[in-house]
């Protein structure tokens, strides 16, 4: 777009340049504004998503060693991978380089059980890229998470890699026990876990779900760089907690509102997965609603559904109406719309 | 004087904007420099909001300076006078920085031209404040301002006497006077605001007496605290309130200054006529004082040549007509690294691709950008990241006008008032994804209004 002209001082009678033996520098014209915000762009957004997750990544290696390794590792490659066969596909240059694909493979691999086949995280990534990403028509375009769409493919496709027997015990990964999830527990038997582990991540669940202090960490990161829009966690974080906390006054039960915050995926979920840009609102009063919604439906899956978790649902569902709540958003322009013209 | 002007806190705000880096101090602290007379002057025959002028002289004829040169039987225009001493040519043409062809008044100028000084002291210096208002009616006002051809200088170049006549349908009770300077780089107004307050002053009592105003109130933005305190000393014992507004850009859109000094909300295609006020910018304030107090026409105006791309940054005092090579020079001429060169300010202004372009009413600055500067993130997919919705200070939605233009899908862009959006660069300065949106903005608006007629 930038089109360069030869510097006409070179060519006047009154030469300008401080050195007139020197060649005079070319002048670009390009529409304004002729100066930006450099510290944000679509790559370093995806870098600092990676680069956030890296607290998630420490504590999954060092609770769930070589399964979490090997989940994580397999994800991005086959991401990666399939990033570049259906790009290739298409006929289109390579987008590897805005790394897109490869936090969807993090995230993915974050999000499942340590020692579920390695089928799941190839197939896994293959679905969440192919269905969840090209085909709406590549980065950008898609409605849904591509790593949910991956997620909930390989769950409804191998139901048995998400049941309890690939939920194995932090720490144990030579004799493997396995069993079940905190949720699954209360679930089941209304158990209740002690709350130091549940917020270090020394509870069962998914590769990177666990801890939920190394979620804040990252989730404050991504907050503060501003690649993650601050409002839709607060607002998440704000509805569960007056939700659980209302419950509790109404049913006292040994589950607090910090139960609820820490177990499962709910803060991974809030600040890595909701804030997806592409797939979450652009207005501030969408974001809040959107975050809000998210929060309204964990606790309903939790207390109401036959599963033990929600969170990938609950991504899927608030991004199958953010179309919605965008419209509902659009802001009145600053003075009113433009008149009609008479 | 004793007393000082009052120091209003703002009385409303407005959502969005961005904080970019604002490089003012490459050239602020530089002093105004009255620009050496080039040997040839080229004056455009458009310089304002309007009809363009017809020229009242001959080529070969002398002119002096000051000496009318063309006008137009138009209410919505401004006369032109020769800038400096000369000898008239063939009518020429320019290319303005938007790409505008017009015509022009060459003028060769004579050896023989007013001293440096004595134009700086005649244009700023003296005394302003000691001449009563009730020496002049507002009609006498506005002819004179008509006379001076004294036109916006702070960008849109709109005549200022069309502003300042009374209506009795649109009454006004407030004069703004706008010092914010939100661009990043010029310091032209704040030169003009540290080193000449008292004409600034004395022209907004006169834009009050001639529009009827009770009120004046001076905005200047928080980062230029020298500013404010020049205009309140020399304000003091007046009601003439300066306002230390928040530095956030574009606090010098009308819109936004208007809002954040008044509470007022100019509406959607309307003027701050419509909410009582008239904004004046610090320059023409000056120009206006001059006019009545002087008798003295607009032919010169102050331009800031900055930017990492020039040797030398400086506040000039250049003639209208003067070429933009002209400035550069005076300037120590461009850096090895310059890149791109702005007419106006980075956010708003237009790149240029030649440095023949004549200095106009309207220009503010000249800023040289390096390749660093103007480098930005290789265009990707819109990531719907909503960046630009929340720096649009109008409330708008860039992102969805911008596709909807890009699309041509004028429903769309109607639905999102492509029509409101004040070009301010805002949604365009922080997009990760490195989308032109103002350009596929600006492009949408005159498609709009070629197919649709609306
Ligand atoms: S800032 Fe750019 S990437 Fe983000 S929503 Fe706006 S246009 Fe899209
Ligand atoms: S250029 Fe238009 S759409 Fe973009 S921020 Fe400014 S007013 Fe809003």
């Amino acid at each position: 777009m930038a089109e360069s002209l030869a510097n006409p001082v070179a060519s006047t009678s009154a030469p300008a340049g401080p050195a007139p033996e020197e060649p005079a520098p070319a002048l670009t014209v390009a529409p304004g504004p002729h100066i930006a915000y450099g510290a944000l762009t679509t790559r370093r957004m995806m870098l600092d998503v990676i680069l956030a997750s890296l607290p998630l990544v420490a504590v999954s290696l060092w609770v769930f060693r070589a399964y979490a390794a090997f989940q994580i590792g397999l994800s991005v490659v086959s991401a990666l991978v399939a990033e570049r066969v259906f790009v290739a596909l298409r006929h289109r240059s390579s987008t590897l380089g805005d790394f897109s694909a490869t936090v969807t493979g993090l995230i993915l691999g974050l999000s499942i059980p340590p020692a579920a086949p390695w089928y799941v995280s190839v197939v896994g990534a293959f679905a969440g890229i192919g269905f969840g990403k090209i085909v709406f028509g590549g980065l950008g375009q898609n409605i849904f998470n591509p790593a949910m769409v991956g997620r909930a493919f390989v769950m409804i496709a191998f139901p048995a890699a998400f049941g309890v027997a690939t939920y194995v015990a932090p720490g144990l990964s030579a004799d493997a026990a396995t069993g079940a999830t905190p949720l699954t527990a209360l679930k089941m038997s209304g158990e209740t876990p002690p709350l130091i582990p549940l917020f270090l991540g020394l509870a069962k669940g998914s590769v990177g779900e666990t801890s939920a202090l190394a979620a804040l960490i990252g989730g404050l990161y991504l907050c503060i760089r501003g690649t993650a829009a601050w409002r839709i966690p607060t607002a998440a974080v704000i509805a569960m907690s007056l939700l659980t906390g209302a419950a509790s006054l109404i049913h006292p039960s040994p589950w607090t509102v910090a139960h609820h915050l820490c177990a499962g995926a709910f803060l991974f979920g809030a600040f890595f997965i909701l804030t997806d840009p592409v797939s979450s609102p652009l207005t501030a009063r969408g974001q809040w609603i959107f975050g809000a919604g998210y929060a309204v439906l964990v606790l309903m899956m939790r207390v109401l559904s036959g599963y033990p978790e929600g969170v990938m649902f609950s991504v899927l569902l608030m991004n199958a109406v953010t179309p919605l709540i965008n419209r509902w958003t659009v802001p009145v322009p600053v003075g009113g719309p433009v008149p009609e013209r008479k | 004087m004793s007393a000082v002007a009052p120091l209003a806190p703002p009385a409303g705000r407005f959502s969005g904007g961005v904080h970019p880096s604002d490089r003012k101090e490459l050239s602020r602290h530089m002093p105004i420099e009255v620009l050496p007379t080039p040997p040839e002057l080229n004056i455009p025959l458009l310089q304002h909001t309007g009809a363009p002028c017809k020229p009242v002289v001959a080529p070969r004829a002398e002119v002096v300076l000051g000496q009318l040169i063309a006008d137009i039987d138009a209410f919505i225009s401004a006369p032109i006078h020769a800038s400096a001493a000369g000898v008239v040519q063939r009518e020429g043409v320019a290319t303005l920085p938007n790409a505008r062809h017009v015509k022009t008044i060459p003028i060769k100028t004579s050896s023989k031209q007013i001293p440096a000084e004595e134009l700086l002291l005649d244009m700023f210096g003296g005394a302003w404040l000691d001449r009563k208002l009730e020496e002049v009616t507002p009609e006498e006002i506005v002819r004179a301002v008509r006379a001076a051809g004294i036109v916006g200088q702070g960008g849109a170049a709109f005549p200022t006497h069309v502003k300042l006549a009374q209506n009795p349908k649109k009454p006004v009770d407030t004069i703004l006077v706008n010092g914010c300077e939100c661009e990043p780089y010029l310091t032209a107004d704040y030169r003009v605001m540290v080193e000449a307050p008292a004409p600034v002053i004395a022209g907004a009592r006169l834009a009050a007496r001639a529009a009827g105003a009770s009120k004046i109130i001076v905005a200047i933005e928080d980062n230029k605290p020298e500013a404010i305190q020049a205009l309140r000393d020399t304000a003091g014992g007046t009601d003439i309130i300066v306002m230390a507004v928040p530095t956030r850009y574009p606090m010098g859109g009308e819109k936004q200054t208007v809002r954040v000094t008044t509470g007022r909300t100019i509406p959607t295609g309307g003027l701050p006529l419509d909410v009582g006020v008239v904004v004046i910018n610090v320059e023409t304030a000056a120009a206006i004082a001059r006019a009545v107090w002087r008798g003295k026409p607009l032919t010169h105006r102050v331009v800031t040549v900055t930017g990492e791309g020039v040797a030398q940054p400086r506040n000039i005092l250049a003639p209208i007509g003067a070429s933009y090579n002209d400035l550069l020079q005076f300037c120590g001429g461009l850096k090895p690294e310059a890149a791109r060169a702005v007419a106006g300010g980075p956010m708003m202004g237009f790149a240029i691709g030649t440095l023949d372009v004549p200095v106009t009413k309207g220009t503010s600055g000249l800023v040289v950008l390096t390749a660093e500067d103007v480098a930005r993130a290789a265009e990707t997919p819109c990531v719907r990241c909503g960046r630009c919705v929340e720096a649009c200070p109008l409330d708008l939605m860039p992102t969805r006008i911008a596709m909807a233009a890009r699309h041509k899908d004028w429903v769309l862009a109607k639905r999102h008032h492509l029509m409101a959006c004040m070009e301010c660069g805002c949604c365009a300065y922080v997009c990760p994804a490195g989308i032109p949106l103002v350009q596929l903005i600006r492009m949408g608006k005159v498609q709009m209004m070629k197919e649709v007629g609306k």
